[in-house]
């Protein structure tokens, strides 16, 4: 989670990733956040994420995003 | 036909085609007819809302915009009532919104949206509701503005970065979309009913082609909701169900596709033409593009927004290597592009030798609003003619062209760049964080090979939070720094100034 949290903060500096869950919901991610976050979660997991798992409740926070990322590395 | 206003088109496409769906988005429709009617209507509410005498035209009308058809209905209504629209986008930081409507003083604000805004506006639904009340005298008055109309009016006003810190408002007049709309038509082969998928958010001129290429041809805008460009797995699927064939994208939102490799679900093969503009595009999307879209023409589209859209095109013919550049390409028609020394201001006469970029043409916007200081430095005499008044737009965009007469994209002459489709000037945020109590120095350099601007800044200690609090006040997400460094000076050059070029090298920080 550590990791991750590394990586959204390389993101986006300005946003609370903390406690923000509603990321997407709220449009706090623009489509460039999302490309970067994206390439970089393949890249540190090992995984790929696909274009069906683009989805608002993969990504609205921080622990969501660990959660879709922990399925893949089952 | 000799149009002097952007709505003959509407009008000339409302008479042939009444019923075709002019306008949809995700949630409603309108028709050409209803369309033509009821921005007719609503200009004749926006007039008497606003107390306008029968002589008064050309004032500023702020839209508060949204992904939705209603923004595009008012911006019609407001040409229709003789004035020019000025998008702007809600979500913005209140502060820069208000520095906005402070260089507009718009003689009303309207809305599209149903987010809560910082000043008071007519909304879209009280318009409409007042607009089905008036009787039909409004055919008259609208006539009546009609006649006093010409084709150097202003018709709309797009804000753009400013490297003084303030927003600086490009107003376009009828006679360079009309001009850009008649070369569109007559240079790339638009399918007989063309539908448009509107990627470019309003307050982006890139919407501009979207709107009147589809007024004159008597073809459909589908807006694309933005959270399809953010969570892309109905991007597609939308395109097909809206059978779209023709994209007016920027090169960011076609990466998307390419990044999230989008064709891997589905394959939308209705699309039979696509040009982007905005940046550089990789050769390898464009590559990844032409793979599934075998039969589509693809166009490189070339020019800022103060030459209305566009100024020079290159229709792509083959597959090209990945370290070829693709060619910004030639003029339109009715447009000259010239590359000049800029220190020498001589002009450059000789293939692959480098200089400024500069325009001419009816496609010259009027300028920027109420900023004739700004005006004055980029819209110049043609140093070449001094026996009359010969205007050209000075781009910045350092440039060269080939043998064959085709123009390549060089770089920058100045601290612009653009970043994920926006073209942010370093120097705004620098003006911006520079105000901060707390900040000695800062310096914005914008690192190519990461895509990230950093921020580099001298001060009494460390304040990355403070900074990050502060300048969210004023500038739009996408101009915050993506890192910011602390130093505890900033390294300067024989010129006394903060030597850029030395922070871009500072290795991975």
């Amino acid at each position: 989670m550590d990791e991750l949290m590394e990586i959204l903060k390389g993101a986006r500096p300005d946003v609370d990733f903390e406690n923000e869950e509603a990321l997407i919901d709220d449009g706090i991610l623009v489509s460039f956040d999302i490309i970067y976050i994206v390439n970089a979660i393949n890249e540190a997991f090992d995984v790929e994420v696909n274009v069906a798992q683009l989805k608002p409740e993969n990504f609205n926070s921080a622990k969501a995003m660990w959660d879709m990322i922990r399925k893949m590395q089952e | 036909m000799n149009e002097y206003n952007v709505l003959s088109f509407l009008e000339s496409s409302a008479e042939k085609h009444p019923d075709r769906v002019a306008f949809k988005d995700k949630d409603e429709a309108i028709d050409y007819n209803n369309l033509l009617t009821r921005s007719q209507k609503i200009a004749f509410v926006i007039r008497k809302n606003a107390n306008l005498e029968l002589f008064e035209k050309n004032k500023p009308v702020a839209v508060f915009i949204d992904r939705n058809i209603r923004s595009l209905q008012l911006f019609l209504a407001v040409v229709y009532s003789g004035n020019f629209y000025v998008p702007i986008d809600p979500t913005l930081p209140i502060d820069r919104i208000q520095a906005m409507l402070d260089t507009l003083q718009p003689v009303c604000c309207i809305s599209a949206t149903k987010r809560k805004l910082p000043v008071e506006a007519d909304s879209f639904d009280s318009l409409l509701e007042q607009s089905e009340e008036i009787g039909d005298d409004y055919l008259e008055s609208i006539k009546k503005i009609r006649e006093f109309a010409i084709d150097t009016d202003p018709v709309y006003a797009i804000f753009t970065s400013g490297t003084t810190g303030v927003p600086k408002s490009v107003i376009v007049s009828h006679r360079s979309v009309i001009d850009l709309v008649h070369r569109f038509a007559e240079s790339f082969p638009f399918p007989e009913l063309p539908v448009f998928a509107n990627q470019a958010p309003f307050d982006f001129d890139v919407s501009v082609k979207d709107i009147y290429n589809s007024l004159n041809l008597g073809g459909t805008v589908v807006i694309v909701p933005k959270s399809y460009f953010v969570m892309p797995a109905a991007l597609f699927p939308y395109l097909e169900e809206n059978n779209v064939n023709v994209l007016i994208w920027a090169v960011s939102a076609l990466r998307i596709v390419q990044n999230f490799k989008l064709f891997d679900a589905c394959v939308p093969d209705s699309i039979s033409l696509v040009m982007f503009s905005g940046e550089i595009m990789p050769v390898k999307c464009l590559n990844y593009l032409m793979d599934y879209w075998k039969d589509a023409t693809f166009v490189n589209l070339y020019g800022p927004t103060e030459i209305t859209c566009n100024c020079s095109s290159y229709i792509i013919k083959d597959r090209l290597n990945d370290t070829d550049s693709i060619p910004i390409g030639k003029s339109f028609a009715n447009t000259e592009m010239l590359l000049i020394n800029p220190d020498t201001m001589q002009r450059i006469r000789k293939a692959g030798e480098k200089g400024e970029i500069c325009v001419k043409g009816s496609c010259l916007a009027l300028g920027y609003y109420r900023n004739s200081q700004q005006t004055e430095k980029a819209f110049v005499q043609d140093p070449e003619v001094t026996a009359y008044q010969d205007l050209m737009y000075r781009t910045g965009d350092i440039g060269y062209y080939d043998e064959s007469g085709n123009f390549y994209y060089a770089g920058r002459s100045d601290h612009q760049i653009k970043h994920m489709g926006h073209r942010i000037e370093m120097g705004e945020i620098e003006t911006v964080v520079n105000a901060l109590d707390e900040i000695k120095m800062a310096c914005a350099v914008y690192k190519e090979s990461k895509e990230m601007i950093y921020l580099f800044y001298s001060a009494e200690a460390e304040c990355d939070d403070i900074i990050i609090k502060q300048i969210r006040k004023y500038l739009p997400s996408y101009m915050l720094p993506n890192k910011f460094v602390y130093l505890h000076t900033l390294p300067m050059n024989a010129h006394d100034k903060i030597d850029r070029k030395k922070l871009a090298e500072l290795e991975d920080i």
